[in-house]
């Protein structure tokens, strides 16, 4: 019995699908004499050639983009403003050891921990509402739908747009005043004062007066900026999420429904431990895009209170408001080291693929 | 629970089998057997019934359930569809109708007006915004395409030790959030020491120069591309390259003549996500160009957005403006969009 499941899972496991993966695993046992061969068939100029095409963007990518970071963080010992250079000391700036650091965590500087929070609340909406919404759309249309194409289309319209357009679609949705904008039209017809929701904590001041309700301007103008996101979010998930399911192995669910399973359990206890791999590339995703927030904030309100995030407190206080490069620098570096907990999580998995 | 089902399924049958011969022995023994199978098929008859009026039901449920799921479909597709058609409507209505009447009510004529008044007003225009857009993306997708397929097939296609850490290097660069490099770059882009030649930058700097932006959009998405493509360019068989390289081809013109034809889907796709991906930036646009006719129209929209603060109107169709080229792009290689967002993520 053990036995009989095992071979049946054994073709569909993680990344290999089908014949593709087959021929993958063939070619993987004789790859090292046969890359030592073909490199010996190479002659001098070939090698040099394969060294530059690989060197020259090589040395680019890790210079600008990992040397970065050891910037941010040389900066961040300092108070910096931009004038004179850092290795010459003295012109405009210091070194002041951490204090930059102490002065975001202790709370001097009270933006720091409102932007964790809604990176977090960001992060969170994302991958328990929106996340889950895409999944399931892409269940849904994975069966046999009449009219899939036209569903399709509109569930990824949204992700070819860029979020600083999003950002101005649903300006138009969140405008205050019963006349202009689209949520506060809908509840002037349907009537303000809705004696149930009004007295909800916190959400409740939206559904109190019309012609004063800014659904972006008050103090949990994140909800309705991140509604904006989930709009495209989910679209992207639906995407992946399918990608996946069509290289699904159908023999898989054949005996899943031979064994009586509804839908439910076949998803649940078949489907989505089988869809590992694209569901940790999906938690890695919807991590990334949310501390690579930026836009949409950034058009509502330049990404300041209530709507400021660790990317728009990087950018106001080195560049757009202000010249603190040291203090920016120091948020930069949190935001890199925080980032790389995902896409070293990628990396990993990625790399166990690959000696699969 | 399906283990168990599987379970029953299986070993009933079997037992039978051996049952048989030994039952044969004695009269009462077939007997008993007799009355067995009898059981047996009175009892599957009933299963079959049972089988029946429980297959019955479901049918009956599995309609219900159907109708249900489409009208969940329907519904939650018309609210994806919502905010276009607010911004339709709006665009295609004046600031005084809808001022006066509100958003939910019958439009007072239909116009294009807010259309013609956007084109020539916004800082850019639209036409130089659309320019400064195609300067920067044309170039950025052709060169990233080049250098990332290069770079793939090089990693891909001969033996490195390094080949793997390579590949991580090039992803998780990619990965970054932009804002947390934005400053090293922000000031290599200010340093007067590169001394950037006439054409290219007429400041001398990379700063508020299309080259720049067509520079750090490159060295941006290289990682994706050399990802996806280097991925994509395993699955392909290597004899081909060997018999070329004995044959004595060169390595770039086997990239040329060879794998870049058999690389046409991927290509294709990564050329139309390429292009999405970079008009739709708005960072680096906002951040590295500070005079504002040369910013490509995305990052124009925060310009446009605070001209237009007061005019809902014009906003909307200024949006709709901006969007009709990446839906256009979508609606006309949307197979190749879907494909190169799931190449990347499919295979790793």
């Amino acid at each position: 019995m053990a036995d009989n499941e095992a071979t049946t899972a054994a073709p569909v496991e993680p990344g290999s699908s089908g014949p593709a993966g087959a021929a993958g695993d063939s070619s993987v046992k004789r790859l090292p004499f046969r890359a030592r061969r073909r490199w010996s068939l190479l002659t001098r100029r070939d090698k040099i050639t394969l060294a530059l095409i690989v060197g020259i963007p090589l040395f680019l990518d890790v210079a600008l983009i990992w040397g970065s970071l050891v910037v941010d963080f040389l900066w961040s010992l300092t108070d910096w403003r931009g004038v004179g250079d850092l290795t010459g000391g003295g012109l405009g700036h210091r070194a002041i050891g951490l204090q930059n650091y102490t002065q975001l965590f202790d709370g001097t500087y009270p933006f720091f921990w409102s932007a964790v929070l809604h990176n977090l609340f960001w992060l969170a909406f994302l991958m328990f509402v929106a996340t889950p919404i895409g999944i399931l759309l892409a269940v849904i249309l994975d069966g046999q739908i009449k009219g899939m194409a036209i569903y399709r289309t509109v569930f990824y319209l949204p992700v070819v747009l860029s979020l600083a357009l999003i950002g101005i679609i649903w300006q138009l949705q969140y405008a205050p005043d019963w006349n202009r904008g689209f949520i506060n039209g809908t509840l002037h017809v349907i009537g303000y004062d809705l004696p149930l929701v009004k007295d909800l904590p916190l959400v409740g001041q939206w559904f109190r007066d019309v012609s004063t309700t800014d659904w972006v301007g008050g103090p949990l103008a994140i909800i309705p900026t991140v509604i904006a996101a989930t709009w495209r979010h989910v679209g992207y998930i639906c995407i992946l999420y399918l990608a996946g399911l069509k290289s699904f192995d159908p023999a898989l669910r054949e005996a899943a429904a031979i064994d009586g399973a509804n839908a439910r359990q076949t998803f649940f206890r078949v489907v989505f431990p089988v869809m590992r791999p694209i569901n940790i590339v999906i938690i890695v995703i919807t991590t990334i895009e949310a501390l690579r927030a930026f836009d949409l904030a950034y058009i509502t309100n330049g990404g300041r209170s209530p709507l400021e995030l660790l990317s728009t407190l990087i950018t106001n206080n080195a560049i757009s408001e202000s010249d603190r490069i040291g203090f920016g620098s120091a948020i930069a570096l949190i935001l890199a080291v925080v980032s790389l907990v995902p896409i070293v999580g990628f990396l990993i998995m990625t790399m166990r693929e690959e000696k699969q | 629970m399906s283990t168990d089902g599987r379970d029953v399924g299986n070993g009933a049958p079997d037992a039978a089998g051996q049952a048989a011969p030994r039952v044969a022995a004695t009269d009462e023994l077939i007997e008993r057997a007799d009355a067995a199978a009898k059981a047996r098929d009175a009892a599957s008859a009933k299963a079959r019934d049972a089988a029946r009026t429980t297959r019955m039901a479901p049918r009956r449920r599995i309609k219900a359930r159907r109708i249900g799921l489409y009208i969940f479909l329907i519904t939650i597709t018309f609210v994806w569809l919502v905010p276009f058609f607010v911004a339709v409507y709006e665009a295609l209505r004046t600031n005084a109708d809808v001022n006066a009447n509100g958003i939910f009510s019958i439009a007072q004529g239909l116009t294009l007006q807010n259309f013609i008044d956007v084109w020539g007003q916004t800082t850019p225009t639209f036409p130089q915004a659309y320019f400064n857009t195609l300067v920067v993306t044309i170039p950025a997708v052709i060169i990233v395409l080049i250098v990332g397929s290069l770079v793939a097939y090089a990693i891909s296609k001969y033996s490195w030790r390094l080949n793997l850490l390579v590949l991580m290097l090039f992803t998780a660069g990619n990965l970054l959030p932009q804002q947390a490099i934005i400053l090293p770059w922000f000031r290599l882009f200010l340093t007067p020491l590169l001394h950037i030649p006439e054409p290219l930058s007429d400041n001398g700097l990379l700063y508020n120069q299309y080259l720049g932006i067509i520079f750090i959009h490159v060295m941006f998405q290289l990682g994706f591309v050399v990802f996806v493509l280097s991925n994509y360019m395993k699955t392909l068989g290597k004899e081909v390259i060997e018999a070329a390289l004995v044959d004595g081809a060169g390595v770039l013109r086997i990239w040329g003549a060879i794998v870049m034809p058999l690389c046409k889907p991927a290509v294709a796709a990564m050329a139309a996500l390429q292009f999405t991906f970079i008009y739709n930036d708005f960072f680096w646009g906002l951040l590295l160009m500070s005079t504002q006719d040369r910013r490509p129209i995305t990052a124009a929209l925060n310009t446009i957005n605070g001209q237009y603060y007061s005019n809902y109107n014009a906003l909307a169709a200024a949006a709709l403006l901006a969007a009709i080229p990446t839906v256009l792009v979508f609606l006309a290689l949307q197979r190749y969009f879907v494909s190169g967002l799931s190449l990347g993520s499919v295979k790793g």
